[in-house]
């Protein structure tokens, strides 16, 4: 089954969640709404195959409304196919469903998503920090977090 | 043997020959701690091994800080890890040595992030530092060399481990 | 006398021969029996994603051998396929670089496989094979030095093309080394895949199923080991490996053992890819004809002006590409490695995730080792091969 179709038969099934469908290098990327992400992410686990979720992460998107967005790479092992969906978060009160009941995987990288950039990730198991320790502030992949954080001044000394 | 133990071990002939007992056998026996962070740690690992033979110094790595001489900080040390480094630091038994191996342990190196510790010379009293990113296994071998070299330079060794006085540290 | 059936927590690392690394583990003791175990990771983030969104793509590929240290050339091949492809530039590339990069990524396998081993006979109380191994592991490095002038982080591979041509000679050392591959795993085969104590401390140790290491994400020689034949170099090809002729190995059994016999076999079969690329390696350019993009051959810079104008453009402003977004993953010798980088149409990555194997890899370990013996903890890590600098990025 080709991307497009595939696409056209998730369009048919969330008729009002697609936003946004881009090809690009030849990797289609659909962007949805958040409020059936699970949903939408059983029915491509279960009717087309992607068992296997490589990779989520959260992007932002400083000065754009919704200012997050959440990023899901599936791959399917039987046909060796990728697809990527995305689901856009508000800045206010940023919160978006679990997928780790769909692919168990997710737990940790909704961890580091929470940890990095702060969105919330409804009813997961275990919404705790990973990587920073737990009583730090802030989320430091944001892009108004400074690369060497507010507590020091910014070395000056190099081009970058 | 008529010679006269003086009441203060602070100089004389008997001390001094004491002290380089001393240092000859704490240079000659560095035990350093199993104790990796970073890639660094992968190097440290070789100049183990086959090629480079640490044994041959008397140098064997311990997994215990309770039997370790010397802390080799082998790689990024970042802010989570800092409590740990301090408290594997001071489990480690007097007299104890620190070498920073490698940039990140020395200054940061290419991290200069919010959750890097821009060298480990912030907290704990670095003996020797070693540039590399990671140092070859050679330049780990020169550092630790330097390090017996600044042993076997110091002083009152013998008297500080009977209690009275302090060590003396001179100039390698 | 009553049972006692309190249960103790005890912590393991981050300060422990044989966590490789700084990996923290909660473990829940029932006596030997573990009914819990929680790892906590972080202890080495070093804020590498962050740091990317500030520097150019080219400043970025040196981070990138610092992720997997093990394995410094397959990170550095992912990260400059995945720009590649972000330029469009993936057709240009010339003959003589993918053959390179296959090259260097396969001995690349090979040098993280002996690490891994060395390491795990280590930890399970097989001293003989680290020595063995990371002897052979000092070929590897010397050819490294040779190429890149480093022993570990190469930095080797450019956007486009390599920093140098391979030096006159290393071809036959390669070539060398890569047959007397085989004896060599037979030496580490004759050490343990027949000794009692391995047998024992391994097989049935870490059992996990296919369904479930896929729910949890687990990819590359572990994924293997379950039955599931999936390996991206054959099935989405890149570099041109669908130019070389292997296996895939794959095996049933889903525990410490198969995962041991997977590796090895693998090793193997990366020394046929390296002797297959070497036999096609022709001599040709070692950059793309790409001017906006790549730099110009190093010999022009030295003796060219507008060369070395190109060249320090490209160097100090950094090139530009066109909005968009690509995933590209490879096979890195602990699995799927992959680069997901957004550009916003400046000089510098607007966003870049790496998808670590050894992550996701390690979600599995509390399924492993839950219900099991204490002593097979140390087994589990040693048989994920994990490296934190991956992990926590």
């Amino acid at each position: 089954m080709s991307d497009q179709v595939i696409v056209e038969k998730l369009k048919e099934k969330f008729s009002s969640e697609v936003l946004n469908i881009v090809e690009f290098r030849g990797e289609t990327t659909v962007t949805v709404k958040k409020e059936q992400i699970v949903d939408i992410c059983t029915f491509m686990r279960d009717d087309f195959g992607y068992n296997l979720l490589c990779d989520l992460c959260g992007v932002d998107y400083l000065g754009k409304a919704p200012r997050f967005m959440v990023v899901y790479n599936l791959y399917n092992i039987t046909t060796k196919q990728r697809i990527r969906i995305k689901a856009p978060v508000e800045e206010q009160d940023a919160n978006i469903d679990t997928v780790s009941t769909v692919w168990g995987t997710a737990n940790w990288h909704e961890r580091e998503c929470w940890d990095l950039l702060g969105i919330k990730f409804n009813n997961h198991p275990d919404l705790r920090r990973i990587l920073m320790p737990a009583d730090w502030e802030g989320h430091p992949l944001r892009k108004d977090y400074p690369l060497q954080g507010p507590d020091r001044e910014p070395y000056k000394g190099r081009l970058s | 043997m008529g010679v006269e133990q003086p009441k203060t071990l602070g100089s004389g002939f008997v001390t001094t020959s004491l002290d380089k007992l001393v240092n000859w056998s704490r240079a000659s026996s560095m035990w350093p701690l199993t104790f990796g962070l970073a890639c660094c740690a992968i190097e440290m690992m070789a100049t183990g091994a086959a090629r480079f033979d640490l044994d041959r110094m008397g140098i064997l790595f311990r997994a215990s800080p309770r039997q370790a001489d010397v802390i080799i900080i082998a790689g990024t040390v970042t802010k989570k890890m800092v409590p740990v480094i301090k408290t594997v630091y001071e489990q480690m038994p007097e007299p104890r040595y620190v070498i920073a191996m490698g940039a990140c342990a020395s200054s940061g190196g290419i991290f200069d992030t919010y959750s890097t510790v821009q060298g480990v010379d912030e907290f704990l009293p670095v003996d020797v530092y070693i540039p590399g990113c990671p140092p070859r296994p050679e330049g780990l071998l020169y550092g630790l060399m330097k390090l017996q070299d600044k042993i076997r330079a110091e002083r009152n060794t013998f008297g500080a481990a009977i209690g009275v006085g302090d060590v003396v540290h001179n100039k390698a | 006398m009553a049972a006692n059936t309190e249960t103790m927590t005890i912590n393991m690392g981050p300060q422990h021969p044989s966590t490789h690394g700084v990996l923290q583990l909660i473990l829940e003791l029932d006596g030997e029996i573990v009914v819990k175990a929680t790892p906590h990771i972080g202890f080495l983030h070093r804020g590498i994603e962050k740091l990317s969104e500030h520097r150019t793509y080219h400043q970025t590929i040196p981070l990138t051998d610092r992720l997997d240290y093990l394995a410094p050339m397959s990170n550095n091949l992912g990260y400059v396929l995945a720009v590649e492809k972000l330029l469009g530039i993936t057709d240009e590339i010339p003959e003589r670089v993918q053959r390179i990069r296959v090259i260097m990524t396969e001995l690349t396998r090979l040098k993280s496989h002996l690490v891994w081993l060395a390491c795990h006979a280590l930890d399970i109380g097989a001293m003989t094979v680290f020595l063995y191994c990371f002897r052979e592991r000092e070929c590897i490095t010397d050819i490294y030095e040779k190429v890149s002038g480093a022993r570990m982080t190469s930095n080797y591979f450019r956007v486009g093309g390599l920093a140098d041509d391979l030096p006159d000679g290393l071809e036959g050392e390669i070539r060398t080394f890569a047959e007397s591959i085989p004896a060599h795993v037979e030496e580490y085969e004759g050490l343990l895949t027949g000794n009692r104590i391995w047998q024992k401390r391994t097989i049935g140790v870490g059992e996990i199923s296919a369904e479930a290491a896929i729910d949890i994400g687990i990819t590359g020689p572990a994924l293997r080991a379950t039955g599931v034949d999936w390996d991206l170099r054959r099935d989405n090809p890149y570099s041109g490996y669908d130019d070389y002729e292997f296996e895939v190995p794959v095996r049933k059994g889903c525990d410490t053992f198969d995962r041991y016999r997977v590796r090895l076999d693998e090793m193997r079969q990366s020394a046929l890819i390296i002797i297959q690329a070497l036999d096609k390696l022709k001599p040709g350019p070692i950059l793309a004809d790409c001017p906006k993009v790549v730099l110009p051959p190093k010999k022009d810079v030295v003796n060219n002006i507008e060369s070395l104008i190109h060249h320090f453009k490209i160097v100090t402003e950094g090139f530009k590409t066109e909005p968009g977004e690509i995933y590209q993953s490879v096979e890195a010798p602990k699995g799927e490695l992959g680069f997901y980088l957004i550009a916003d149409g400046s000089a510098y990555p607007f966003r870049m995730k790496i998808r670590p194997p050894s992550f996701v890899n390690l979600q599995g370990l509390p399924q492993m080792v839950e219900g099991k013996l204490l002593a097979d903890v140390i087994a589990v890590i040693g048989t994920l091969d994990i490296v934190l600098g991956e992990i926590d990025r």
